[in-house]
């Protein structure tokens, strides 16, 4: 965990340094640490403040409410000050609580390491035992041992540190076994380290986060049950100063009373409110999964930002326009500019292929026409997106939610991910169709089993009531197909949708889809980077660069003769038409970063026919024929004169 | 299915063995005497002399042992010296009034904590999501032994809804409604912290599942937000959920402990401490065994819970 953080804090003032900046960022943590430190330094310094003796007993004051002369928080059942009982019990609930937590770190990890480290029949073994004690509800456990051991506060803390043993062995365990055989240990094996040596300078500094981690968010729990143990009558015995004995003792008065008992138990909530809040605040800070922000939960709607007016409708509106999109990711400070204006258009019937490398923004712009993009952090700032010349990025949700799988329809690329893993594929069908037309559902299977069967799925009926994991890849994207298809959409957006697929499969489904395609007349819009499947199947080409469309044209024309350089490399890189997956390394340099893109033609970097010109300005989409579109100044063949032959 | 049950059930042997081994060694580090040390410093030398031979304490250790599983497995688990009756009997009865409180906590925290977990999740950062996580914050911190002590203030002493404490009415009562009327408050104040619990990690369940893909694929279908939340993605979850569930099982047995002595809901809880009290030590061991036992078992109905939730874990 550690040894994959590392890299991504090195640029602060080390790890350490960076541990602090983010726990303070977190104000509760914070507050939590200001909270905890009050409370120990009035702890530290009970032996110096002016406090009353816990013990001394005075009878006749007994039960003195707070703000008593003399006695600030009042007196308990035997007239002994109570601040002064709170100050030196919180010690004791501190002191045994931290001591537990440290007990059962030490033991439990130990424990962990070893099994994990070793393996085998010691990890087994020890694993059973630790096992056995997880199943004990843990406080059947303390009362066993306390049981045996007599009630005190030692015996307590021993009761309490043993019963959180197997969460440190389990979770330390689990870290270790992913690091035993990791390349620096095995180096330091056949460096002839010894075993403990290896543990103690390899495994134990990359556990220790961990260690931490763990420890942080279980010693406000162990605090609570020392003092649920006292609580009990089992820990800490009178006349001691313990929170949880006078808690308990002050319950004996408590309808009367109150305050005895309720002064104290404030106290145990805020010191274990305060641990929690730092608990919270570590895990935040160490947890790279965490940090990253990573756990953002994508709306129903990519959020729409959009600055100035929608470009006016076309004169002609097509099926779908998409109209100077422009889509960003705001990731904290950093905008990555995923889409900086996208025109294109699919007419009725028709197949538009948009080809690119991954991270041109191809994907990005076939999710945002239905507002589909991760949001946070997507945000489509700008543009038009228009079916039919509607005007989607300005209309309600439920509009949207209408045309979603009704009218416009999506298949994605790897369908063990996008299909539901608990539901039964013929449910997920006949939902697509009752979430858009109130229809029986009896009406509704016999649609689904009827495009299972369309798609060419074998047994169908058999089928509708398996699993996504019971199909093989290619069933399974036979059933996304169908379930895109099972309301008759005017347009099916495919995003990479034979990419998972191994090569045969990869031809079986471009098949259906173009005849599927044929029979039904359905306009498709069809993301890949594989040149050789857009050849086979699509009437126009759109290549994408940089979340730009920088050349545009007719398959055959763009195919036979490439304008961009970007396009002419990507052409080279395809070996012969279909020949499966082939990524694009063979072009020299990297797609450049969206939150840094250069002035000018963005492919400049890479171009070999780059001119200073090209890195000045901005280059336009211009038409060059009355069929293609380009955008770059130096073009691989001159269009116009090759028009004019 | 049943061939999965049956290799739970048997794979529940040893853990149940292994549970007997733990409480027979934790008890044989009695200090002194341990015949002494089960009856209590009051036991008459008679008596002393009858437990050693019925628990063969002359012999060695794994003899004793077996001896001991042996008149379990024959219901045979001794005589409460301080309650001068059945171990057995005690047991069964007070960890039936347990199961009546804890059971409806368990209840209680899976439902309200999930919902609020859910809510949270699909409102994260909104205002909803805040003041749960607030809320959560305050219940998994404040011990249930002090909430519910100020929950007798408040709602028996100074607003008289419910009664202070008890499982019934002393007089007549007895009834569904009686109890039910002396359970609401012990059940609330138990399942605060497991509320807590379940909610924070049913909230971090919902947001794992809501980043899936075929979340955005049911939303591509255009099924309703609504429908996305409660049916695809909470469907999803659930099934890190209900492990946790089970886990809370174990906490809400534990903090019943406290709640029982706090309205004097006569449970095992307040048993097994009046029994440690009184070193009524075969009392202790008697219901340390049965209700882990238990335990083992409601976990067991757990996982065939989770496999009947996940088809993907069946087999
Ligand atoms: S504009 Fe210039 S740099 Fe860009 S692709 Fe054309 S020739 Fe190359």
């Amino acid at each position: 965990m550690s040894a994959a953080a590392a890299p991504s804090s090195a640029g602060s003032r080390g790890p350490v340094g960076a541990f602090l900046r983010l726990f303070a960022r977190n104000r509760l943590a914070a507050f939590g640490g200001i909270v905890l430190g009050l409370v120990l330094l009035l702890v530290l310094l009970a032996p110096v403040l002016p406090l009353a003796d816990p013990y001394a007993q005075d009878k006749p004051n007994k039960f003195l409410l707070p703000f008593s002369a003399g006695h600030l928080l009042g007196t308990d059942h035997l007239g002994r000050d109570i601040l002064s009982r709170l100050v030196w019990g919180t010690q004791t609930s501190l002191a045994v609580g931290v001591a537990a937590a440290l007990i059962s770190a030490t033991i439990g990890s130990a424990i962990g390491i070893v099994a994990g480290f070793y393996g085998g029949r010691t990890d087994n073994l020890m694993m059973r035992a630790i096992d056995m004690l997880m199943a004990f509800p843990y406080i059947l456990l303390a009362l066993a041992i306390v049981a045996a051991l007599g009630p005190g506060l030692v015996n307590a803390l021993i009761a309490v540190a043993v019963v959180n043993i197997p969460f440190f062995a389990r979770n330390i365990r689990g870290v270790t076994v992913g690091l035993a055989h990791r390349e620096f240990v095995d180096a330091a094996r056949l460096a002839g380290q010894s075993n403990l040596r290896i543990i103690l300078t390899e495994i134990l500094p990359n556990v220790l986060p961990v260690i931490v981690i763990a420890m942080s968010t279980t010693i406000g729990w162990m605090i609570l049950e020392t003092a649920g143990l006292s609580f009990l009558g089992l820990g800490a015995q009178p006349p001691a100063p313990d929170l949880g004995g006078m808690l308990g003792q002050g319950r004996n008065a408590l309808i009367t009373d109150p305050h005895a008992a309720a002064i104290p138990g404030l106290m145990i909530f805020i010191i274990v409110m305060s641990v929690n809040l730092i608990g919270d605040g570590v895990r935040d800070a160490l947890d790279p999964r965490l940090r990253a922000g990573a756990l953002m939960r994508p709306m129903a709607r990519t959020q729409i930002d959009r600055r100035g007016e929608a470009p006016p409708a076309p004169a002609e509106p097509a099926l779908l326009d998409l109209q100077e999109l422009r889509t960003e990711f705001r990731l904290g400070a950093r905008v990555l500019k995923a889409l900086s204006g996208v025109t294109l258009s699919v007419k009725p019937g028709e197949c538009l292929g948009i080809v690119g490398e991954s991270g041109s923004g191809k994907s990005v712009a076939a999710l945002s026409v239905m507002g589909l993009v991760a949001s946070p952090p997507g945000v489509i700032t700008g543009g038009a997106v228009r079916y039919e010349g509607e005007d989607l990025l300005g209309a309600p949700y439920e509009r949207l939610r209408g045309l979603r799988g009704n009218r416009v329809a999506y298949i994605f690329q790897d369908p063990l991910a996008t299909l539901h893993p608990l539901h039964r594929v013929g449910d997920q069908i006949v939902e697509a169709i009752r979430v858009h037309r109130r229809v029986p559902e009896a009406e509704a299977r016999a649609r689904a089993l009827e495009l299972l069967r369309a798609v060419r799925i074998p047994n169908a009926e058999r089928r509708m009531g398996d699993y996504p994991h019971q199909l093989s890849g290619g069933m399974r994207q036979r059933v996304g197909i169908a379930m895109a298809l099972v309301n008759d959409p005017d347009l099916i957006i495919a995003d990479e949708p034979t990419t998972a697929l191994d090569v045969t499969v990869q031809a079986q489904i471009l098949a259906l889809l173009a005849d599927l395609r044929r029979e039904r007349g359905v306009a498709i819009l069809f993301i890949t980077h594989d040149f050789g499947v857009v050849g086979q199947f699509c009437d126009r080409i759109a290549v994408m660069y940089a979340g730009r469309i920088v050349e545009e044209g007719p398959t055959a024309e763009v195919l036979g003769a490439p304008a961009h350089p970007y396009t002419r490399r990507l052409i080279a890189c395809v070996p012969e038409l279909g020949a499966g997956r082939r990524e694009l390394a063979a072009i020299p340099g990297l797609p450049p970063a969206v939150d840094d893109l250069p002035d000018g033609c963005a492919f400049a970097p890479r171009c070999a026919r780059a001119t200073p010109e090209c890195r000045r300005g901005e280059i336009a989409l211009a038409p060059v024929t009355a069929t293609r579109r380009l955008r770059c100044l130096h073009p691989e063949v001159e269009l116009t004169r090759e028009e004019q032959r | 299915m049943g061939a999965y049950i049956l290799k739970r059930l048997i794979s529940a042997v040893p853990v149940v063995l292994g549970i007997t081994v733990i409480v027979f060694v934790i008890m044989s580090l009695i200090p002194g005497d341990p015949a002494t040390a089960i009856l209590g410093s009051y036991a008459t030398p008679e008596n002393v002399a009858k437990l050693n031979r019925d628990l063969g304490l002359d012999r060695s250790l794994p003899e004793q042992y077996f001896i001991w599983i042996g008149n379990m497995a024959t219901g045979e688990f001794g005589r409460s010296y301080s309650l001068n009756r059945p171990v057995l009997d005690e047991v069964m009865e007070r960890f039936g009034a347990t199961l009546i409180l804890a059971g409806t906590a368990l209840v209680l925290c899976s439902v309200l904590g999930i919902v609020a977990g859910v809510i949270s999740a699909a409102r994260q950062y909104g205002l909803a999501d805040k003041a749960i996580t607030f809320a959560v914050l305050i219940g998994i911190s404040i011990p249930s032994f002090f909430l519910g002590m100020m929950m007798i203030l408040l709602f028996a002493v100074d607003l008289r809804w419910f009664p202070v404490s008890g499982m019934y009415l002393p007089y007549g009562g007895g009834d569904l409604q009686d109890l039910l009327w002396h359970l609401a408050m012990p059940a609330a104040a138990l399942a605060v912290v497991a509320t807590g619990v379940v909610a924070r990690l049913s909230r971090s369940a919902m947001l794992e599942v809501l980043r899936l893909d075929f979340i955005r694929t049911a939303r591509a279908k255009g099924v309703g937000e609504r429908r996305v939340i409660w049916g695809h993605a909470l469907r999803a979850a659930m099934v890190s959920i209900i492990p946790v569930i089970g886990v809370q099982a174990g906490f809400v047995l534990s903090g019943a402990v406290y709640i029982e002595i706090v309205f004097q809901w006569h449970g095992i809880g307040e048993m097994l401490v009046n029994a440690i009290l009184k070193r009524d030590i075969l009392l202790v061991q008697g219901g340390v065994v049965v209700v882990a036992t238990c335990y083992v078992l409601f976990n067991l109905v757990v996982d065939v819970c989770q496999s009947l939730l996940d088809p993907r874990v069946k087999a």
